[in-house]
């Protein structure tokens, strides 16, 4: 007699295997799907680098291929997708950077087409959360934001500066942040950030309080699947969470409930909020994707990745209604040890 | 005065707020006196139970009372219901 299992045999490519200091969520999102129990998995990881730590790590992808940065485009994508896919049967993709979801997004009907879920929100949904658009939304849908001003030229700087009273937070266009205290400071930030990530720069209200972030997980027609809330105990120079512990905070539900409710999100995303002594709830970014904490989620008992997955296979999902408050994340560093043949094949031939 | 009703205090004076996250060390006496001031009791009460299980003179009780809870204040402790 054999031991045939009746779970659903799936493929699932992840992007975001970059498990270093400012870490990608992918190592984290493929650790929530193997865990969960309805799925026989394997994985596909598709990196952009060749150092990426989850291209070598036990028991992460199965198979891990490297994919076009990008600035190549969306067609120079799914022409590699369509490559992967001759050979792996891709069920499901789960992008998981904010620079490449603009081309996913773009490509998700074609995806789709070739057999190739995704759980992604829409161009517009996109657009409306970024960082440029944000205090607008926020207007919009009577959620709180700091004050924020666009600016494309260093000129322009003194007087946003003087508008909003020093210190200031001058961040970039997609990732990184700093508090300026002086014009000389918000003058070097610009630079550095323009140098990095390019124009514009966006300069920001400074808010007090308690740094706290929200996974999130909607539908796509205006239901919260899933949000759990944790506050940062531990945070990097680079202002990455490398501690922290879930909380019960109903104000942080409602809120990331009224977001999910306002946009019809589709998928995963992270809201960044500053809980001022008052208690007043600001959001300082929406993140369009999972966080690198995310399998925090699935040890307080709501395990969004594997929820996604299931969502952009069709089903429809009751939301979660309870999760595990008082539940900690401690990252750490881990030297992986292995040959110059495996760093070869990924940099030479893409595939490993 | 009410102390947070969902404040988690373990035996060994382990104090965590599940709202903000926050994590605190007090000793058994602090931890006591959370817990009497959770279950509601007053001041007079907590004195009493206090002075019964602790030696401890009614002056100096009073005086530390009313600084440890103006600790828990400071550390948003205390509900504002």
């Amino acid at each position: 007699m054999t031991n045939q299992s009746t779970k659903r045999k799936l493929t699932v490519a992840v992007t975001g295997l970059n498990a270093v200091d400012s870490p990608g969520p992918g190592v984290a999102v493929i650790r929530g799907i193997r865990d969960c129990e309805d799925f026989d998995v394997r994985i596909i990881g598709l990196s952009y680098e060749s150092l990426e730590p989850g291209i070598y790590m036990e028991g992460i992808a199965d198979k891990v291929y490297q994919i076009p940065y990008p600035a190549a485009g969306s067609e120079s994508l799914l022409g590699r997708i369509e490559y992967i896919h001759a050979i792996e049967k891709i069920d499901v993709i789960i992008p998981n950077f904010d620079a490449e979801l603009h081309n996913f997004i773009k490509i998700s009907d074609r995806l789709k087409a070739m057999g190739i879920g995704t759980f992604l929100p829409s161009l517009e949904q996109f657009e409306a959360r970024d960082k440029i658009n944000l205090f607008k939304f926020g207007e919009k849908h009577d959620l709180l934001v700091p004050r924020d001003k666009t600016i494309y030229d260093l000129s322009e700087l003194p007087q946003v500066a003087k508008d909003f009273g020093y210190p200031i937070v001058v961040k970039g266009k997609y990732y990184e942040a700093t508090i300026a205290y002086t014009l000389e400071q918000a003058q070097k930030a610009f630079h550095k950030l323009n140098a990095k990530w390019g124009l514009p720069i966006i300069v920001q209200e400074f808010i007090t309080g308690t740094e706290v972030n929200v996974a999130a997980l909607g539908d796509g027609e205006g239901n919260t699947i899933s949000a759990v809330p944790m506050r940062k105990l531990f945070i990097t120079d680079k202002g990455k969470a490398w501690a922290g512990i879930t909380i019960e905070e109903n104000k942080l539900i409602d809120l990331s409930k009224k977001f999910i409710s306002a946009t019809k999100w589709r998928g995963g995303f992270e809201i960044e909020i500053m809980l001022t002594q008052d208690g007043k709830p600001y959001i300082m970014e929406v993140n369009p994707r999972f966080p690198a904490w995310i399998y925090l989620t699935v040890g307080a008992g709501q395990n969004q990745p594997a929820s996604l997955v299931k969502m952009a296979l069709g089903q429809k999902l009751e939301p979660f209604t309870s999760y595990e408050v008082g539940k900690l994340f401690i990252r750490y560093a881990w030297d992986l040890i292995t040959d110059v043949s495996e760093f070869q094949k990924i940099s030479a031939f893409g595939e490993l | 005065m009410k102390i947070k009703s969902n404040l988690a205090v373990s035996d060994s004076g382990f104090i965590f707020n599940p709202s903000n996250g926050d994590s605190f060390s007090t000793n058994t006496v602090g931890a006591d006196i959370i817990l009497l001031l959770k279950s509601g009791k007053s001041f007079e009460e907590i004195k009493k139970e206090i002075g019964n299980k602790y030696e401890v003179d009614d002056i100096l009780f009073e005086k530390d009372f009313h600084d440890f809870v103006s600790q828990l204040q400071d550390y948003y402790l205390v509900s504002n219901d």
